[in-house]
């Protein structure tokens, strides 16, 4: 990993009719790495996305992909990206094969470069089987991996998956992370907008968080957590007799009284001192307790989320057919 | 806003070259093809439209215009090429209209290609529309009687001339196919431009019967002038440069028209 950056935008604005989707929106992506766009539907994030490939022009901003300038030199861009997008944008009556063979020879890949291309690729996503099968009977799984092979077929830099892994199921969606990882590996930087906040947390190495066509929040993951207060301490004793005391030897380190389960058996109490972990750790040892389960927890991104805009991310999977369309 | 104009300017800057968009084109033609391949149903109006076209208006009209249907076919067939070509290029249109509401061009706009490419490709496969199309009108048309009078050189410069023409005209279908946003709407506004330049022309009947207005336009119409050229070369051999000239003039109008038109919306509708 270098210090250089993939993609610098600033000030990204756009509007449609009366909804202001983008209201200045910077973001950074060093070279290598992968940014995480989150925000819930609406948000802007497709829409971010897709002046950054270039399909949409924006109505203030500037951004530089790869070197490239996004306002004088878009086809520059357009050589240096590769694009998977919400909606699957494979030909369906097409075969795997066909559908990577045409776009590798609309990338000036020759006849038997492009065959050899579309192979290697289906070959790489576990897709050869069904390589000579039209798109339309494969599964939602399959066509995402075809779908992500498509847009590696010109070896780009930079790579914008938006939502990759909405509507797949969680065996599927695991096969997807594997494949970012493996590409960020391999030296691409990806630009990832998901609202699955663990999503983010797998495979960003920072977050943007996005809301209402601003960046609320930015940072690394666990910059993100800590931004939204302290710790929490969980300890589960092995047996429940010892529950009084450990929450006695809790409170007195943290001068809180402990939340205590008594379905689970676990005491949680907030901490701002991470060493305290290691003075527990002694104390129920001189008392002679043990303890099933011992832990210091970083709040979850969807506590995150709540503390930086003020609302849960959306659970319910109503498309913004708006965002999308437009 | 400073930003937005200047942008605005300089974006159309740096272009891909023509030899690129050749290229391209050909590639999304051949995806066209291979559409066309996997779904010969996609054929069935220019299959089943000569046929029908043959033997309703071949018998309907054939004997209270011409006297009788042998020698209506040898007018009506050189006329019906015409019309069938223009109604083969109506369909390119409604493609377009769909694979824009689908979203299916995203991936092609945001790379280093040609943008007219996908949309030159799919007026390029049409060319197998338009051959398959005049392939079976001629084939039946000969079953029911029709005779080809000239040589083979001129029908095929016939079968060349009016693919020509579909290839022009098809851009009026393609510029509504990316303008009108309902689908549903699409084939009521195909049929209101089709019916006024197939029916308002020599093909079906001789102009002298229509009223002034009607045979003024039926005159100039690019499809009477068409039909001319193609009686010309399949039938009577005369001469046709008066016709053909007209023709081309109209091909070379239409395309100079909607074309950029065309591409224009193309770009701006979807960004």
């Amino acid at each position: 990993m270098n210090n250089e950056i993939a993609i610098e935008a600033s000030g990204l604005k756009k509007r449609f009719g009366e909804t202001q989707a983008l209201r200045g929106v910077d973001l950074t992506v060093p070279t290598g790495t992968i940014l995480g766009v989150l925000g819930p539907n609406g948000a802007g994030k497709t829409t971010a996305v897709r002046i950054l490939a270039t399909l949409l022009r924006p109505d203030a901003g500037r951004a530089v992909i790869a070197g490239r300038d996004l306002h004088t030199d878009p086809v520059g861009v357009r050589g240096k990206i590769g694009l998977t997008g919400q909606y699957a944008s494979v030909d369906e009556d097409l075969t795997g094969s066909e559908n990577l063979r045409l776009l590798a020879r609309l990338l000036e890949f020759s006849r038997a470069g492009a065959k050899a291309r579309a192979a290697e690729l289906l070959e790489r996503f576990e897709l050869s089987h069904a390589g000579g099968r039209a798109v339309k009977t494969y599964s939602g799984g399959m066509r995402r991996r075809l779908d992500l092979a498509a847009s590696l077929i010109g070896r780009p830099e930079v790579l914008y998956l938006d939502e990759p892994t909405t509507g797949l199921d969680p065996h599927a969606r695991n096969e997807v992370w594997q494949i970012v990882r493996g590409l960020v590996n391999d030296g691409v930087t990806v630009l990832l907008t998901t609202q699955y906040l663990e999503e983010a947390d797998q495979l960003a190495d920072r977050i943007t968080v996005i809301d209402t066509g601003k960046v609320v929040a930015d940072g690394r993951p666990d910059e993100l957590k800590r931004r939204t207060g302290g710790q929490t301490l969980q300890v589960r004793p092995s047996t429940r007799a010892d529950l009084e005391a450990v929450s006695r030897i809790l409170t007195e380190l943290t001068q809180q009284v402990p939340d205590r389960d008594d379905d689970t058996g676990l005491l949680t109490v907030p901490v701002s001192d991470p060493v305290l972990l290691s003075t527990v750790v002694r104390k129920l040892d001189d008392a002679g307790i043990t303890a099933d389960e011992l832990a210091l927890r970083l709040p979850s991104l969807d506590d995150v989320f709540l503390a930086l805009t003020g609302h849960r991310t959306s659970q319910e999977n109503d498309q913004n057919r708006q965002e999308a369309l437009v | 806003m400073t930003t937005a104009t200047m942008t605005a300017e300089r974006t159309p800057a740096k272009l891909v070259s023509p030899a690129k968009l050749v290229k391209d084109s050909f590639a999304m033609a051949w995806r066209g093809v291979l559409k066309i391949r996997k779904n010969p149903e996609q054929l069935s109006d220019v299959t089943l439209m000569p046929i029908l076209f043959l033997v309703m208006f071949g018998y309907i009209f054939g004997g209270a215009v011409q006297g009788s249907t042998e020698e209506y076919l040898q007018v009506f067939v050189p006329g019906l090429v015409v019309m069938i070509t223009i109604m083969a290029s109506m369909s390119a249109g409604i493609s377009l209209n769909t694979d824009v509401s689908k979203g299916v061009f995203d991936r092609f706009r945001a790379m280093p290609i040609a943008r007219s490419a996908p949309l030159v490709g799919a007026v390029v496969a049409d060319f197998v529309r338009y051959v398959v199309g005049i392939g079976v009108l001629l084939g039946f048309a000969a079953i029911l009687g029709f005779r080809i009078t000239t040589d083979p050189l001129s029908t095929l410069a016939a079968v060349a001339i009016a693919i020509a023409f579909g290839l022009a005209f098809c851009w009026i279908a393609m510029f509504i196919g990316i303008l009108v946003k309902s689908p549903g709407a699409l084939a009521g506004i195909m049929m209101a431009i089709v019916m006024p330049f197939t029916f308002g022309s020599n093909v079906f009947v001789p102009t002298e019967t229509m009223p002034d207005w009607l045979a003024a336009w039926s005159e100039i119409s690019p499809v009477s002038l068409l039909a001319d050229v193609m009686r010309g070369l399949l039938v009577d051999g005369g001469d046709i440069t008066g016709p053909l000239l007209g023709s081309l003039a109209w091909m070379g109008a239409l395309l100079a028209v909607f074309f950029p038109l065309t591409i224009r919306t193309y770009l701006r509708r979807l960004g």
